[in-house]
């Protein structure tokens, strides 16, 4: 009844194929678009912006990468910390080497240099897959990992070997550095996040993205039908590592400030595979929706026993909000293997013949 | 549809102006402790965390807090890693934060750029960016009692005293590879040439902490004359261990003073018998002001300390200093500015102006506790001097007597390390000193 779209009649093909056919759905990302561009900006508090959505709106954006690669085309990576790294320590060299340009194109560009790296460590693909896979994925990690902390020129021979963002102003507003606005960054973060879910989405509902679903469906059928491996499966590590590296140069530039190589070792890697695997294999949506499970949920649970009152030491909140998380992504994992993209699929289906289900 | 939409909201951003303030604190003195109780390092965080707030309380209780106001020290977790350090600052700063003392160098290094901004002081004690100490530079950061540098002067000018001087000997750095073991290279190169000795660098990457059999094979194959250690965690007792196994004498082993906790050495046993670290405030519980924590706080169940036989441990000891100087950048805060309900930059002001000398140590009831800090517009670290003490199978004893660092050497150094620091940030606020 309130899904229904019944009279709602495709008369070309271009509504046909719409990214969003179904009208309903169309207004709900537009009131999702409107609230998270003015309505956040307006009533959010910096705590709120700083700590939650921005930190939430970077992670997707990893988590889509990741899924690209492993959600669409069956590729199994433990490497995406290190490409993340790779997009931050390359955003931060460009910074100091070309310090007119404009920020949001070196964040961008530095997305570049993350796919140059991550397409060499895909070509292993081209020979295993699965579990070998993984293991030389997380090669990369450690190999690049190493390399963050071994090669001084990365971080500019600072002797805390950490990479520190320098302010930097678009239109006279100052976008990076502390003296930047959370509501400045996070429109930032907003709009390239926004911008890079829509290019994901288009690609994969084109012939390439197609080719990649091919080769995870089944590789041998997908050669025979003309679907060359090597451009598939090289092309899906380059967009993966490229939006991986774009969300790391933001999370130095527009969130942290300042980092040193632990924010991208392997436990960041199997935190946006968790994402990807909760949110759902395979799908956009998922991929915002593991974020938020993982990034907000630790978050609103220790907030919980202060608005009631509470007082509970932090160490064991902290202990307290591991059990309740773990036990949740498992509780979830049995209700619905294929993530919490899948629930909200059987979510929506429900809605559409309710009141009358057959 | 789109575009409009981003230039819409823009738009109405730049117009809206849109900061919802907090409510402001109600009339107490409001000081976040970024504690870490889990994750590998939690063996060094929960002592420090427990000594800080035990001080608090114990102010509370007997004085009523400080100059009539309460302190509330929230504690917020950070696993001592830097995101959720981040989290932890922004989610405590519009609480009405006075100060900050992030316990992590990385953390530290996320506030520095932070601190002017927010109006909030960052006191990193004896952690984070030595370059912080120079006060023109770095006006909203404080290093009391010593930076990681002048802390390298003082250990070297200890092992030029022994043995018939420096000159001429080779030492063996060890280090965690990570901001905090790097930070000392550049000094420890300098000073070797203007010190005459040599440095043999063998660095132990974090992964591999509880696995240097490597590092001290080379150990063996150099043979220095001392060894110094920067180390933290799982590191120092491998480390320890290790040298007993290679027969180096112990007491030529100096670790740091976050290579040198109770909990370091425990495990270690009597192997370790003779090796010494540097620490900057003592252990032990024979301290009045630490008896006034044994009666108000920890024997009325009030502390979060589980073994109260744990109260004086080297590190539980040097989370109570830490609170120690908090509340005298308070004290002296509210002196300044005429009134006990200070804000940030009053605190600055206060910790700018901290003399804690050996007169008032004996006030506080810590007499012989530590060094005589005084700090100042261009000196935010305090110059403070500290002291080896050495493991006898046991227990920590003080072995020598406080060792100033060699300031005339240092400086220099940390002004340069300072100006490259601002070098790329134009935009970055200094402060002149008359």
């Amino acid at each position: 009844m309130f899904y229904r779209e019944a009279g709602q009649f495709k008369t070309n093909y271009k509504d046909d194929q719409a990214v969003f056919p179904i009208l309903q759905d169309r207004l709900a990302i537009g009131l999702f678009l409107i609230v998270a561009f003015v309505a956040i900006p307006y009533f959010g508090n910096d705590f709120f912006i700083n700590s939650m959505m921005i930190p939430f709106l970077i992670f997707s954006l990893a988590a889509i990468g990741l899924n690209i690669l492993t959600g669409y085309t069956g590729q199994i990576s433990l490497g995406t910390g290190a490409f993340m790294g790779v997009g931050a320590y390359s955003c931060y060299k460009m910074t100091s080497i070309f310090p007119d340009v404009n920020i949001i194109i070196l964040i961008v560009g530095s997305g570049c240099f993350s796919a140059v790296i991550g397409m060499i460590f895909g070509l292993p693909s081209l020979r295993i897959k699965g579990f070998y896979l993984v293991v030389t994925t997380l090669a990369a990690q450690f190999f690049l990992e190493w390399c963050f902390i071994t090669i001084g020129w990365l971080y500019n021979y600072n002797d805390s070997g950490a990479i520190e963002v320098p302010q930097r102003e678009m239109f006279g507003i100052i976008v990076t550095g502390a003296s930047a606005t959370p509501v400045t960054r996070y429109l930032v973060v907003l709009s390239i996040v926004v911008v890079m879910t829509w290019v994901a989405s288009n690609i994969i509902r084109g012939r390439i993205g197609r080719a990649w679903m091919m080769i995870r469906d089944m590789d041998i059928a997908a050669e025979l039908m003309g679907v060359r491996p090597l451009q598939a499966k090289i092309s899906a590590f380059a967009v993966s590592s490229f939006y991986a590296g774009v969300a790391g140069a933001m999370m130095v530039f527009l969130w942290l400030g300042a980092a040193e190589v632990e924010s991208f070792d392997v436990n960041h890697s199997f935190l946006i595979l968790f994402m990807v695997v909760l949110g759902g294999l395979g799908s956009l949506l998922g991929s915002f929706m593991g974020a938020a499970f993982i990034t907000l949920l630790p978050i609103v649970l220790g907030a919980i026993p202060g608005i009631l009152g509470l007082h509970i030491n932090a160490a064991a909140l902290e202990h307290v909000k591991f059990m309740i998380i773990g036990a949740l992504i498992i509780f979830f994992l049995i209700m619905e293997p294929h993530g919490l993209a899948r629930l909200w699929a059987i979510g929506k289906q429900k809605l559409r013949v309710w009141p009358f289900p057959y | 549809m789109f575009k409009k939409l981003i230039l819409g909201a823009t738009a109405m951003a730049m117009v809206g102006g849109m900061q919802i303030q907090t409510a402001s604190a109600e009339e107490v003195l409001y000081v976040p402790s970024l504690s870490y109780r889990t994750g590998a390092y939690a063996g060094g965080g929960t002592p420090i965390a427990n000594g800080f707030a035990d001080y608090m309380n114990m102010l509370n209780a007997r004085d009523g807090g400080i100059g009539g106001l309460k302190v509330v020290v929230e504690e917020c977790e950070t696993g001592y890693t830097a995101q959720k350090g981040v989290e932890c600052y922004e989610a405590t700063k519009g609480k009405g934060a006075l100060v900050y003392n992030p316990y992590s160098t990385g953390i530290t290094l996320q506030l520095i750029p932070k601190a002017p901004v927010d109006k909030i002081p960052v006191l990193s004690m004896g952690y984070g960016l030595s370059a912080a100490a120079v006060g023109e530079t770095f006006p909203w950061t404080f290093n009391y009692p010593a930076t990681y540098w002048s802390q390298m002067s003082s250990i070297l000018k200890f092992i030029d005293s022994q043995d018939g001087g420096i000159k001429g000997k080779k030492i063996g750095y060890i280090y965690l590879v990570s901001g905090y073991g790097k930070e000392p290279i550049p000094l420890l190169e300098n000073l070797a040439k203007t010190m005459g000795f040599e440095v043999v660098q063998f660095p132990v990457a974090g992964k591999e902490m509880q696995n240097q059999s490597s590092q001290w094979l080379n150990v063996r194959k150099e043979k220095p004359d001392w060894m110094i250690m920067w180390g933290w965690g799982a590191m120092n007792a491998t480390a320890v261990k290790e040298a007993a196994k290679i027969r180096f004498p112990m007491d030529h082993f100096i670790g740091n003073w976050w290579a040198g906790a109770n909990a370091d050495l425990d495990p270690v046993g009597k192997a370790g018998t003779g090796y010494r670290s540097a620490n900057m405030a003592a252990a032990g519980t024979d301290f009045p002001a630490l008896q006034d924590v044994i009666k108000h706080v920890v024997s009325k169940g009030k502390s979060q300390i589980e073994d109260p036989t744990k109260v004086g441990d080297v590190l539980y000891n040097r989370g109570l200093f830490n609170a120690v100087l908090v509340a005298e950048g308070i004290a002296t805060a509210q002196k300044i500015a005429g009134k006990a309900n200070i804000s940030g930059s009053d605190m600055r002001d206060g910790l700018e102006a901290l003399d804690l000398s050996a007169a008032r140590l004996k006030e506080l009831g810590l007499e012989g506790f530590t060094a005589p800090i005084k700090g100042s517009c261009k000196d935010h670290a305090g110059g403070g001097s500290i002291f080896l003490q050495q493991w006898d199978g046991e227990n920590w004893k003080r072995t020598s007597d406080l060792i100033a660092p060699q300031t005339d050497l240092v400086r220099p150094l940390l002004e340069a390390a300072a100006a490259k620091y601002v070098s790329d940030k134009p935009e970055w606020k200094t402060q002149t000193c008359k």
